[in-house]
């Protein structure tokens, strides 16, 4: 199971930090709804096209899947529009949303998942004020990606041992005999994981703790 | 200390049921669409009430929360293989956002009647927190973004959808009532209190 959208490529946007990048998204989503104008958007959707399939390199199917995955959105935006308001708008409206789509995609192909959680630990920081320690939120996203795979092969294993017995329960009945008890196991699961990981320690709170208000 | 680090920290179990719930919700992603009339359902919300039911309200809001993160990173965890920022810039943006309220008006409703708790009452309780909250956040998202009248919002971005959430809801009160008898995680602040 390849867990990814990163495209790796050796360009300036790739080398960029992922913070720099997250803030030119941010400041060009502000920019697309402060200056509405079709000008503005065509040029942004130029500039986008620009940096992500010439400088980064990307390949064209990467940007192409995103921008497919809402057309029906924009397909239904576009002609809603132009029923009720006018063409031009509808048009604007359209490329917009598509600019964003696809520069937010040219960010996400750039940057590595690691490079990503290393900024949302940054952005967790000042959380620390109310208690939040960044460090579990990087054990969080791990465990959150390695119990993926392993619920897919639970579920996989409960599927293959009812079609050995001759097909498996529908409907209703389904949800008591196979969903509920595989929730429960890999509840289990979860807790076992969670007392192994304190047995190593996991639960040390930095003796620092003077904050108590 | 050990006191203060109990009420404001997440202990480490409460961190792997919330890392599991956003892998359950990840996974949900994966199954395929069932086509109900033009539009598709999706099981993805499915997750979403699960975490709200199961985990109650400050755990599934964070679980919710950890799957938009884990999305939003980069991994293409969104049923039909979506991922990364690219979602959260499009016009459905509002209902993403509204699903970690969902879980926690869910978790909150659920553990106030954890009691008296059966699949009817489960039921009404993620209509509530999973098809009220996620139209109310995500019908003005879409009308706002998108520059629609409310009447084409509310058609195009809520009502196709709201059969395959009925379904959903009840799937997630019958499941939510088996685990809640046969492994329950939302402590029993009765019992818990009797105790101490």
């Amino acid at each position: 199971m390849t867990l990814a959208l990163y495209v790796p490529r050796a360009s300036v946007v790739h080398r960029l930090p992922a913070g720099v990048k997250l803030l030119a998204l941010a400041a060009l989503a502000v920019l697309l709804f402060a200056r509405p104008t079709l000008t503005v958007a065509g040029a942004a959707l130029l500039g986008t096209m620009a940096v992500g399939l010439g400088v980064a390199r990307l390949p064209v199917a990467v940007l192409a899947r995103q921008a497919l995955a809402v057309r029906w959105w924009l397909a239904a935006l576009f002609v809603v529009h132009a029923l009720t308001t006018d063409v031009p708008t509808g048009t604007h409206t359209v490329l917009r949303l598509l600019t964003l789509v696809l520069a937010a995609a040219v960010v996400t192909a750039t940057t590595r998942v690691t490079e990503m959680t290393a900024v949302v630990q940054r952005i967790c920081g000042p959380l620390r004020l109310v208690g939040v320690r960044p460090e579990r939120v990087g054990l969080a996203i791990t465990m959150a990606l390695r119990f993926i795979p392993v619920l897919i092969e639970r579920a996989d294993r409960i599927r293959a041992a009812q079609a050995a017995r001759g097909g498996s329960p529908r409907g209703v009945r389904a949800l008591r005999t196979t969903v509920a008890p595989l929730l429960v196991q890999v509840l289990q699961m979860a807790h076992d994981v969670s007392e192994a990981l304190d047995a190593r320690g996991a639960d040390d709170v930095p003796v620092r703790r003077s904050r108590r208000v | 200390m050990d006191r203060a680090r109990e009420e404001t920290d997440v202990k480490t179990r409460d961190l792997a049921y919330i890392a599991l719930f956003a892998a359950i919700t990840a996974v949900l992603g994966t199954l395929p669409a069932i086509a109900v009339g033009p539009v598709p359902i999706t099981a993805q919300t499915l997750g979403v009430m699960l975490a709200g039911s199961v985990l109650g309200a400050r755990r599934g809001f964070l679980a919710v929360l950890l799957f938009l993160v884990l999305v939003a990173v980069g991994l293409p965890l969104l049923s039909g293989g979506r991922g990364g920022l690219a979602p959260f810039a499009g016009a459905s943006a509002g209902y993403l956002f509204s699903w970690p309220v969902a879980a926690f008006v869910i978790g909150w409703l659920t553990e106030r009647s954890w009691h008296r708790y059966t699949v009817l009452r489960g039921t009404l309780i993620n209509v509530v927190g999973g098809i009220v909250v996620i139209y109310a956040v995500g019908v003005p998202v879409l009308k706002a973004v998108a520059g629609l009248a409310w009447d084409d919002a509310l058609w195009t971005g809520a009502a196709v959808f709201i059969p395959g959430d009925l379904v959903k809801a009840f799937v997630a009160a019958a499941i939510a009532d088996v685990v809640r008898r046969s492994y329950p995680v939302i402590e029993r602040p009765r019992r818990a209190a009797a105790t101490r």
